[in-house]
């Protein structure tokens, strides 16, 4: 049922991307999706899409799985090109009926948006499809650590998130098996007016809760029975190492920006 | 009649994704009226799918099912009158308590039938009796009680809707051997009072033998075997084979069989050993 969520989701494979060092790809994510605002040209942008989908063909995840992520957003890109097209004013109107008139900068506008939009939602879902979620956040946590000098819990922090991230197929799993308890008593869940249907969610909701509390509780038995103890002096499995294709990698993004920016002045 | 019928029943979990993969094939079984039949198979088989089938909660990918001779997906509509009357109960199915006192947690079904409160009110008390839950009890929070007592609790929140086909999805796994012989006991006690026609999913070979009649084996997605106790478990040897837990006795009567000895294939419980054995001492004159 809430299997069709594509964004977000880890696609295993073997290519260069996926074996980039977390915290540079992290660190180089967020660098793209600042470039993808910094870019206000379309030359700019166009060399930063250009990029971007190298980027997709490398990370040997179909683009399938890209083009899901599209279908939970394609709503909104298309409210703001509309949003665009008739609000953006220039000098002299391409069609105008009633007292509505376009521009060409509008559409020049609703365009280049509906641009940046696709590859922020590209760039971002290129991290998580080529990342597990542990090692993202051991690399948040890594980046992070420079804060712990100033007394953020930054392993806390991490450790939650990961426990999070774990957690949250178990619950989906949780909620259809625990529908189909109630279902099986008799209860309706898609019908009647909003009381009805906001009172047939307590039968689900109370459940799940306990159930979480339960099992925060004996996850919690098991991290002490393994003598957790929080992250002082705790050592990883699997270290983050960086080799020379990473620094390959942060080279290559910061001959990016200063593209962009020769770009941005130029054109 | 039978009560419960399956045709060509087909389930696909995943259909059409690099996911599919096929949880039953070509079911074909009948129920009658008043049956104690134990579904037994190992982790995977699809016991669980097939209740899940019968009662209606998911749809089948081909096949149809017929309750009381009415394919019952005819009318999409009518479906929940369908699961008032096949009653299942979950694995776990503590984890499905909800409500603020057991009492109003096993009038949730009831409630959902549209009974009138003093009818509900009368189907609580006999459930909970079946089940062995106090008065007392029924005014505590179901998040108080002892785990034999949830297990208990949820299951009166199904025997209190009445159904007239009452399946099981293993109802001991998990309890203590008291608590399962309790749950057992208390099942046993409802089918014949009531005279319900009782389906209990279960791995273990050893529960089913106590308690049902006709046994169905599931493989694969396939009903390999049905028929009554007696002749399913002569086949020891070919169940072992499917990777089920087949009673210690019976494991037993196939090692001494393989020595040589003249006993009957039929043995899964200690009693009926007991008495082969003793019947093939006697035969062989060597009594002691």
């Amino acid at each position: 049922m809430l299997n069709n969520i594509s964004f977000g989701q880890y696609y295993p494979s073997n290519s260069i991307i996926h074996r980039l060092d977390a915290r540079f790809k992290l660190i180089i994510t967020l660098g793209l999706i600042v470039i993808a605002f910094v870019a206000t040209n379309f030359v700019s942008i166009g060399i930063v899409a250009v990029l971007v989908l190298v980027m997709m063909f490398v990370s040997q995840v179909p683009i399938k799985m890209y083009l899901k992520t599209f279908k939970s957003i394609w709503f909104f890109i298309v409210l703001t090109a509309v949003l665009n097209i008739f609000f953006i004013q220039g000098k002299t109107p391409l069609v105008s009926f009633w007292n509505i008139k376009i521009y060409s900068e509008g559409i020049e506008k609703a365009v280049f948006i509906a641009i940046r939009i696709f590859l922020l939602l590209i760039i971002s879902s290129a991290l998580t499809f080529t990342t597990t979620p542990t090692s993202l956040t051991d690399a948040i946590e890594s980046l992070l650590k420079p804060l712990s000098k100033i007394g953020v819990n930054t392993h806390t922090f991490a450790m939650m998130m990961t426990i999070a991230l774990r957690f949250i197929p178990t619950l989906i799993e949780e909620t259809d098996k625990i529908m189909n308890a109630q279902k099986a008593r008799g209860a309706s869940m898609d019908e009647g007016s909003l009381i009805k249907k906001v009172k047939s969610v307590i039968p689900i909701l109370i459940p799940l809760l306990a159930s979480s509390i339960r099992r925060a509780y004996e996850l919690a038995d098991a991290m002490e029975c393994r003598c957790y103890h929080g992250g002082e002096g705790r050592t990883r499995l699997n270290v983050m190492k960086s080799s020379v294709k990473d620094y390959i990698a942060l080279v290559l993004f910061f001959v990016l920006i200063a593209v962009v920016v020769v770009c941005n002045i130029m054109f | 009649m039978a009560i419960i019928k399956t045709e060509n029943l087909n389930y696909v979990y995943s259909a059409k994704t690099p996911f599919e993969m096929a949880a039953l094939k070509n079911i074909n079984i009948e129920i009658e009226k008043g049956d104690f039949v134990g579904i037994i198979g190992h982790t995977g088989s699809g016991k669980s799918t097939l209740v899940q089938n019968l009662n209606g909660l998911v749809k089948p990918t081909s096949g149809k099912i017929y309750f009381e001779g009415k394919d019952i997906w005819e009318d999409e509509k009518k479906i929940k009158d369908l699961r008032f009357k096949v009653g299942l109960v979950f694995q776990y199915p503590e984890y499905q308590l909800f409500d603020t006192t057991v009492e109003s947690d096993i009038a949730f079904g009831p409630r959902n039938m549209g009974l009138s409160e003093h009818e509900i009110k009368q189907r609580v008390e006999t459930a909970a009796f079946y089940v062995g839950l106090s008065d007392e009890l029924l005014q505590k929070s179901p998040f108080d009680l002892s785990g034999g007592q949830k297990r208990r609790a949820a299951l009166a929140g199904v025997l209190a809707m009445q159904p007239e086909v009452l399946i099981l999805d293993e109802p001991t796994a998990g309890l203590d051997p008291i608590g399962r012989d309790t749950v057992l006991d208390r099942i046993s006690k409802f089918r014949k009072e009531s005279g319900t026609t009782v389906l209990l999913v279960s791995h273990s070979m050893e529960d089913v033998a106590k308690v049902a009649d006709k046994v169905l084996v599931m493989n694969g997605g396939e009903a390999v075997m049905f028929d009554t106790v007696d002749k399913v478990y002569s086949h020891g040897e070919e169940l072992h084979e499917m990777g089920l837990n087949i009673p210690h006795i019976t494991k037993v009567i196939i090692g001494l069989r393989k020595k040589g000895f003249d006993l009957p294939k039929n043995i899964y419980t200690v009693d009926k050993a007991y008495k082969a054995v003793l019947d093939l001492f006697k035969k062989e004159g060597k009594i002691c």
